[in-house]
């Protein structure tokens, strides 16, 4: 599980320590056993998880995942739908903005803090500043940064009873999600290649020789960075 | 055969790995320098249940099986030995009696609290000129009216005077049958008068964790304290002791994986004549010798503890992994320090902390010599 999707659950579980009667879901998408990370989830709180695995949405590109994660969440109508900053693989930061593109909801990202109230979700979105303070109705997309929260360890007991809980593993064709919207096939970008950043050959190294502050303060001046 | 473990015993390792790495491993040398026991990180470990793991959910603890105890006990050991110590001797040896021989009435007073973790428990075998010789233990207790007066001391006990301490079970010379000793266990609370404890013990390793002398001077308690039957104490004690040796083998095997991970990270960024030294046949061949060993150490000990969750005859398991894994975690910190060279001896790095922590491990709880008696009973030599 990426670190960012344990500070999403982090604020979902204590939405509802405060709220109460409300449930915690997760949704993913991925291969059978991804349902393992999925039980950390379950073990740190959460209600139940649904996991997509299909070989039919093995490849999907942010199109067709987003085509998938619409519609498990079009199914489960929840009040508020929360993602990790980004994923720790691709890194994208996107994913969160094309699923609320997708179901029509507002999106905010960057939430440093997060309120529910009066069928609102009231966000402090933290920017190269300071923060925006930004209210939208419910319900809404909401991504969480990394500092929002520290996430809690799951209890030896929630391990336990985690595998108790609801987890069920649905496939496309259950959620009226077609072949050619997921996959390889539902997919708008193909991976010809990766590689490596190429290295930067312009780069200065400024030795600690009892100048080197000023030279780089120069150095910072010439480029109007200062 | 399956040697998999459960996706609930991966992710046990991963959270107690995450927990000890981000939570004990930054202060584990300032715990040590200042010999300071954790009550702060003994109380997160409270409220994750790894006070109680395998404590029956009925009694406060969390119902886990052996083999989740042992994951636990050695991922704390690979980062803390005095943590890990701490549980182990809570778990097996504080409340595992009270569990096993407990009356109904013993059970509610005691367990609760100890598997919830709100207070530590001790067993009080070990007296100053008697250790596995426990023939020769000369504390006694003598039933006077509808109470036992306590007179006499034990020795290198573990979480027996901290701040939370609830109680100690202590085996005691409660007569003579036939010419022998008649032992038997009895638990005296903290805060008993007559029941003095000592100033911490000044230790070579284990710093964090509570050492002590307990002393017994005209000290009175209920009648009822008697824990399982009269005259079972050793019977009793070698059970435990049994148990007991799993969680000691899990801190040996924990000793040995963390003074290889330190070992490997080490030889991989250490450079000499010109590359890391992890490319010379001689670390490779010293850190393969290891990783072969620990994984042997792994299944000998998850065995005892698979053994004793299937309900099976497990002593002999036992006692091999505790022996193994207690001399093959002092090849491991000392290959491991020796890749270190001389940073390796200087206090700022973990290795020379679990150097110091390590030999314990081939003392307590049996020396290596006294598990090579059991095994050869356990064998059936004479």
């Amino acid at each position: 599980m990426n670190q960012g999707d344990t500070n999403a659950i982090e604020a979902a579980l204590r939405l509802k320590e405060a709220a109460g009667d409300c449930e915690v879901v997760l949704v993913s998408m991925g291969p059978d056993d991804a349902i393992n990370s999925l039980r950390k989830g379950l073990a740190m709180g959460a209600d139940r998880a649904t996991l997509v695995s299909d070989t039919g949405a093995a490849g999907s590109d942010i199109v067709g995942t987003t085509n998938v994660l619409a519609a498990v969440l079009t199914h489960e109508t929840p009040d508020l739908i929360l993602f990790g900053q980004q994923s720790a693989d691709s890194d994208g930061a996107v994913l969160w903005a094309a699923v609320a593109d997708r179901l029509r909801q507002p999106v905010i990202s960057q939430a440093t803090s997060l309120d529910l109230s009066e069928g609102k979700a009231t966000v402090k979105r933290q920017t190269e500043y300071g923060y925006d303070v930004i209210e939208a109705p419910l319900p809404c997309v909401i991504a969480v940064s990394d500092g929002i929260n520290e996430p809690r360890y799951p209890s030896l007991k929630g391990i336990m009873g985690a595998k108790k809980k609801p987890q069920a593993i649905v496939t496309l064709e259950s959620l009226g999600v077609g072949a050619e919207q997921a996959g390889t096939a539902g997919s708008r970008t193909e991976v010809k290649s990766l590689n490596d950043p190429p290295a930067r050959g312009d780069s200065q190294l400024i030795e600690g020789d009892g100048e080197a502050a000023a030279r780089v303060l120069a150095f910072l001046n010439e480029k109007k960075l200062t | 055969m399956n040697l998999d473990l459960s996706p609930e015993h991966e992710l046990i390792r991963s959270t107690v790995r995450d927990f000890a790495e981000s939570r004990i491993g930054p202060v584990a040398e300032e715990l040590d320098r200042e010999s300071r026991f954790p009550y702060e990180i003994v109380a997160e470990l409270a409220d994750l249940d790894l006070l109680g793991l395998p404590i029956p959910e009925e009694h406060g603890g969390a119902g886990g099986d052996t083999v989740s105890y042992a994951i636990a006990v050695e991922e704390l050991t690979r980062v803390d030995a005095s943590v890990g110590v701490t549980v182990a001797a809570h778990t097996s040896l504080g409340t595992m009696p009270i569990l096993a021989f407990g009356t109904e009435d013993q059970h509610a007073e005691w367990l609760p609290q100890l598997a919830r973790g709100e207070r530590l428990a001790a067993f009080g075998l070990t007296e100053p000129e008697a250790g596995s010789d426990a023939g020769a233990a000369r504390t006694t207790a003598t039933l006077d009216g509808d109470s036992w007066l306590i007179n006499g001391s034990k020795m290198f006990i573990t979480n027996a005077g901290t701040d939370i301490s609830a109680c100690v079970t202590i085996t005691a010379v409660t007569g003579e049958v036939g010419g022998q000793s008649e032992i038997s266990n009895i638990i005296v609370p903290n805060g008993t008068p007559g029941y003095e404890v000592s100033p911490p013990l000044k230790k070579m390793g284990w710093r964090a964790s509570d050492t002590r002398g307990l002393t017994f001077e005209n000290c009175r308690v209920p009648a009822r304290n008697l824990l399982g039957e009269r005259g079972r104490g050793l019977a009793q004690f070698l059970e435990v002791l049994d148990g007991g040796r799993i969680s000691i083998a899990a801190m040996g095997l924990g000793a040995a994986q963390g003074a290889y991970d330190l070992a490997f990270g080490y030889a991989r960024e250490r450079q000499a004549f010109g590359r890391p030294i992890s490319g010379f046949q001689s670390i490779q061949f010293a850190l393969a010798d290891l990783a072969t060993e620990i994984e042997a150490a792994r299944g000998l000990t998850y065995r005892a503890a698979w053994l004793k969750d299937e309900g099976r005859e497990f002593a002999l398991a036992a006692a091999q992994a505790k022996l193994y894994t207690g001399e093959l975690s002092n090849r491991a910190v000392n290959t491991a320090l020796q890749i270190h060279g001389g940073y390796g001896f200087m206090d700022e790095y973990p290795i020379s902390r679990l150097y110091r922590d390590q030999k314990v491990l081939e003392i307590g709880e049996g020396t290596n010599e006294i598990q090579r008696l059991v095994i050869a009973r356990q064998l059936g030599l004479p």
